[in-house]
């Protein structure tokens, strides 16, 4: 997305388009990325509540990985996991 | 109609014309005059406003913040360490650009704690990219506060008028009102960019800007001063037509022929004026240039009023420790192409008393082109 002039932005840093916070990628942020072991997961729903940014969604009741554009590597859904099946991993270390 | 009253009255003679939305309040000394006297006017009908009892400066700012986003009229007033507390949100209402008027009353900073007048108060919040008006008697704080709550609405930056405590808040003058329905003319309604409540064009007011657009907003920022700069005299002039009283970014007295000139702000305008008609009596060629706008500051009416004369003294009640101090600066700023000499006095912190002897001392020394002392009127 082509970055606006001074003259171009609302007045004051006002967000004058509401939700738009899909077009602004916090996925660059992360030092850490989730990691989910499939045999583990129960589709338990929890990490897709507590997710703070919405990156995890759900397909037919069934979880899906975090959407690694959005997800900021907070680990909050690896802490919540009853069953352990998240783990997070240092980006260097995965595979691009 | 003239009538007899206080600089802090004057104020919020100002604000009742104004009639704003939301007004915060905070007692401090020497600006709770001005909240007590608004405060009857909101306790006997003769305003609309939403008087808002906070419980600290930085609440009575962040309210201020609120009812402004929220797209109404918003006033405070404060002085010293409360406005030393607002400091944060003070910057969260020019960042954000919301027109808040705010009538202060100069005060000394702790410590030690003094509640006498100078202006170390509001020269610490120059930078905060509020517009900064100074005001030598109740009169000029009237008349500021009703041409800085138009300036700063049609900006959309918010505004600080400045007078003397005690010395100007506490002091019956005679002063000349306007009719509420003039001044509501002049000032016109506020026609905010963004509202909070507006809720067909919802918006985030004062949201995360990183090193994506952060400078850009900053930029933003600083044009809009040069606007406010521009319309400023514009404003002077509109104000003249209802009012008779012109205004202008400075005050030039007796500068003409002047060859020795002194700067100030504020009251001790007063002093040196009275000094100043004296000394031309006795064929002495000097005259005073006072400062009415510092923020945005005007540098090049600054350096055509001073440009052809022999020496200037430029008088702060403030000190920028380890630096020039503030008026001095923007006064040598102004003059780096001419040939004038430039003396720094600092006087009168925490109150101490300024005469119009030592102001004659200042003028004398200029005049034989003797050394002009730096501190005036403190024990060596």
């Amino acid at each position: 997305m082509k970055k606006k002039s001074y003259k171009e932005i609302p007045t004051g840093g006002t967000i004058t388009s509401p939700g738009n916070s899909l077009s602004y990628e916090t996925g660059s942020w992360k030092s850490y990325r989730p990691v989910r072991d499939k045999s583990k997961c129960t589709n338990c729903l929890l990490c897709f509540v507590f997710c703070p940014e919405n990156c995890i969604k759900v397909k037919e009741g069934k979880v899906q990985d975090a959407d690694l554009n959005y997800c900021k590597g907070c680990g909050l859904c690896a802490s919540e996991c009853p069953f352990k099946a998240i783990t997070m991993k240092l980006e260097e270390e995965c595979e691009l | 109609m003239k009538t007899e009253v206080t600089g802090a009255q004057a104020a919020s003679i100002a604000m009742k014309h104004l009639n704003p939305d939301v007004v915060s309040a905070f007692p401090i000394t020497p600006q709770t005059d001005i909240m007590m006297e608004f405060g009857q006017y909101v306790a006997d009908g003769e305003v609309s406003t939403d008087l808002i009892l906070v419980e600290s400066e930085h609440s009575a700012m962040s309210a201020a913040v609120g009812a402004s986003a929220a797209g109404v009229r918003a006033m405070t007033a404060t002085s010293s360490a409360g406005l030393a507390l607002m400091f944060e949100i003070l910057g969260v209402a020019s960042g954000s650009r919301l027109p808040i008027i705010m009538n202060v009353v100069n005060r000394a900073l702790s410590s030690p704690i003094n509640i006498h007048c100078d202006h170390s108060d509001s020269m610490d919040c120059r930078d905060i990219g509020w517009i900064q008006l100074y005001s030598e008697n109740a009169q000029e704080v009237y008349d500021n506060t009703i041409i800085g709550t138009k300036l700063a609405e049609s900006v959309k930056l918010p505004v600080m008028v400045m007078q003397d405590g005690f010395i100007n808040s506490h002091c019956l003058q005679n002063i000349e009102l306007l009719e509420d329905k003039k001044v509501n003319e002049f000032a016109g309604e506020l026609k905010p960019v963004n509202s909070l409540l507006d809720f067909k064009k919802p918006v985030t007011i004062g949201p995360l800007q990183l090193t994506d657009y952060y400078f850009e907003t900053k930029r933003q920022q600083s044009e809009a001063l040069s606007d406010a700069y521009k319309d400023y005299i514009k404003f002077c002039r509109e104000f003249a037509k209802i009012s008779g009283r012109s205004y202008d970014y400075v005050e030039e007295y007796k500068l003409k022929d002047a060859k020795h000139i002194i700067v100030a702000l504020n009251s001790t305008c007063g002093a040196v004026k009275d000094v100043v008609d004296e000394l031309r009596n006795r064929g002495e060629k000097v005259g005073l240039l006072k400062i009415r706008m510092f923020r945005p500051f005007p540098y090049e009416r600054v350096f055509n009023a001073l440009k052809k004369c022999k020496s200037v003294t430029v008088l702060d009640r403030s000190e920028s420790f380890g630096a020039n101090p503030p008026l001095m600066s923007e006064v040598k700023n102004s003059l780096s192409s001419a040939h004038v000499i430039i003396n720094s006095v600092i006087y009168g912190l925490g109150g101490r008393e300024f005469t119009e002897e030592d102001v004659k001392l200042i003028f004398n020394n200029m005049i034989k082109g003797k050394k002009v002392k730096h501190y005036a009127g403190c024990r060596e």
